[in-house]
């Protein structure tokens, strides 16, 4: 990271700032299972060679829900949802959209987006990462 | 040892608010009630399995052995989530499989009334500095941040992806699920809950996480479950009317995931839910068209319409359909959740896996009283612990 960059962490280590955000996932390079935490081996194969790959920013709601009961910091009401991107499956909240039922539709298209969680004491900012609508948009990822 | 395995006694206590009462006593009342159901004191039991999730290294077998009867026996603690109870009962049940024991006592208890929700992350913030920890370097609580994985929220997406991709499930059917568990239960003396709702009163109360409002998720309540089991061979050796009062477990089945696509991002409960129900039609030669009831575990209204699919009940895809044929009320074709399920009847935790097993037992008796299911002979349990343990259950009347 240049130094300019370094007073930006993202809040987990699969969301990848640079050069644009997007999420990385550990393949098995044997069975090609797709994981997002830190591994010891294939849940699928037991192997225990793992690639970085990158995750298509675009993607389709599979489900969700809108969590409006939730301990803080939390703040509520959020939309949780799981986002089919290309293949590979991965949760965020839906951004930029009022959570409300009739807003979310399963099946719409999304796209990754990011966000401030603010700075610490030592000025470093976290950044979020979640789905927004694609509005109608095609994009990487997700069905046309 | 292929002998068959019995219950010979069973018991729950009232579930609901037990102020006065600690885990000890919720669970003494049960083992004694299941001990004298069975006709048997502590002295007859070979094999203890015991469970309390929220308490599990405190030893809850060995405390109530120290209330109700010390005999050196050896005692199993267990803790699998919200099938700790039906795993307490199958290791009974494999201790006579496996003929180190002749009869067996199990039991499950958890005080959770007033608990609020369970299964919340922690939380965190920024005080000490956005510094990565744990499997994903998170640099705070991830609640809210990178989706839910609060209880309601899980079963929610769970509920919705059934719905995505089947149709037909949506806010209201998921509510009037809850409204028919919630006028089982008006039947059902032992039930936390006993007043019927309507599917509008449902949609209309608190909103937890769409389309999950609070009559829609399991009740956290206090409660003890407690079971003996036998041999068939020491059940021959008892008095005719203990025979006719047994309940035969054809079959015992505990499952974990096998790995799936995703199952690391949205729990899976219907692969291993599937694969455990499909070994115990086939251990116990029973076809689901044969149930007369199901005990299923609707930790949420949106958990049971999936659980008709994955235990069987209906063609794949099927389910909403399946409730709209009034199949699963008590009048239905394969009544679910008679007792009015984890909804209305409550959920504590680890006696869960073992109530159900009583509400299946009490109607194959033919004790079931104002809520029997006339006639019953055969009938299925079923529980999920998130993580995930699946165990299914088949229990038949005696033929004696």
């Amino acid at each position: 990271m240049t130094t300019s960059q370094a007073t930006r962490v993202p809040i987990v280590d699969y969301l990848v700032l640079e050069p644009e955000p997007h999420l990385r996932a550990h393949e098995c390079v044997s069975c090609q299972a797709r994981y997002f935490g830190r591994r010891n081996a294939c849940a699928n194969c037991s192997g225990t060679a793992f690639a970085d790959v990158d995750v298509p920013t675009g993607g389709v709601l599979r489900t969700f829900t809108i969590v409006s009961y939730a301990p803080p910091p939390a703040e509520v009401p959020f939309v949780a949802a799981i986002v089919d991107c290309g293949g590979t499956t991965a949760a965020g909240k839906l951004l930029n959209i009022t959570p409300a039922p009739e807003n979310v539709v399963l099946g719409m298209a999304l796209r990754l987006a990011t966000y401030s969680l603010g700075e610490d004491a030592s000025g470093v900012e976290a950044i979020g990462y979640g789905f927004e609508p694609a509005d109608g948009e095609t994009v990487e990822g997700g069905l046309a | 040892m292929s002998d068959d395995v019995w219950i010979l006694g069973i018991h729950m206590t009232k579930f609901g608010k037990h102020p006065d009462k600690d885990v000890v006593d919720l669970a003494s009342e049960s083992v004694l009630g299941a001990l004298a159901d069975a006709g048997v004191t502590m002295r007859d039991i070979d094999v203890i399995g015991a469970g309390n999730l929220m308490g599990a290294s405190a030893g809850i077998g060995q405390q109530v052995q120290k209330q109700v009867g010390q005999t050196g026996i050896p005692v199993y603690n267990v803790a699998n989530a919200c099938a700790t109870g039906a795993t307490a009962l199958r290791v009974a049940y494999l201790e006579i499989k496996a003929g180190e024991a002749d009869m067996g006592l199990a039991f499950g208890v958890e005080k959770l009334a007033g608990a609020g929700l369970l299964g919340g992350p922690r939380a965190a913030s920024s005080d000490e500095g956005w510094t990565p920890r744990g499997r994903f370097g998170a640099v705070t609580g991830l609640e809210g941040q990178t989706g839910t994985s609060s209880m309601p929220g899980v079963f929610a997406q769970i509920g919705l992806d059934y719905a995505h991709r089947y149709g037909g499930a949506d806010f209201e059917l998921f509510a009037r699920i809850a409204e028919k568990n919630h006028f089982h239960s008006t039947l059902n003396p032992l039930a936390a809950h006993q007043k019927p709702m309507s599917a509008a009163q449902i949609m209309a109360d608190v909103m937890i996480a769409y389309p999950n409002t609070r009559p829609m998720c399991s009740a956290n309540v206090d409660g003890a479950a407690a079971a003996v089991v036998v041999s068939g061979e020491r059940l021959k050796s008892l008095p005719v009317e203990q025979q006719r009062r047994a309940v035969k477990i054809s079959a015992s089945v505990l499952t974990s995931d096998p790995w799936q696509e995703a199952c690391q991002v949205l729990p899976d409960v219907s692969t291993l839910t599937k694969v455990a129900a499909r070994k115990a039609y086939e251990s116990a030669g029973v076809d689901p068209a044969d149930l007369d009831l199901v005990e299923l575990h609707d930790c949420f209204a949106t958990a049971e319409l999936i659980h008709y699919d994955n235990l069987l009940l209906c063609e794949e895809g099927g389910a909403a359909d399946f409730f709209n044929s009034g199949a699963t009320w008590r009048d239905g074709a394969t009544p679910v959740n008679v007792s009015g399920g984890l909804e209305s009847k409550g959920h504590p935790i680890a006696a869960t896996g073992i109530a159900n097993v009583y509400e299946v037992a009490t109607h194959l008796r033919g004790e079931a009283g104002p809520r029997q299911i006339d006639g019953a002979r055969v009938g299925l349990t079923h529980v999920i612990g998130l993580g995930n343990a699946c165990a299914v259950h088949i229990l038949e009347r005696s033929a004696a």
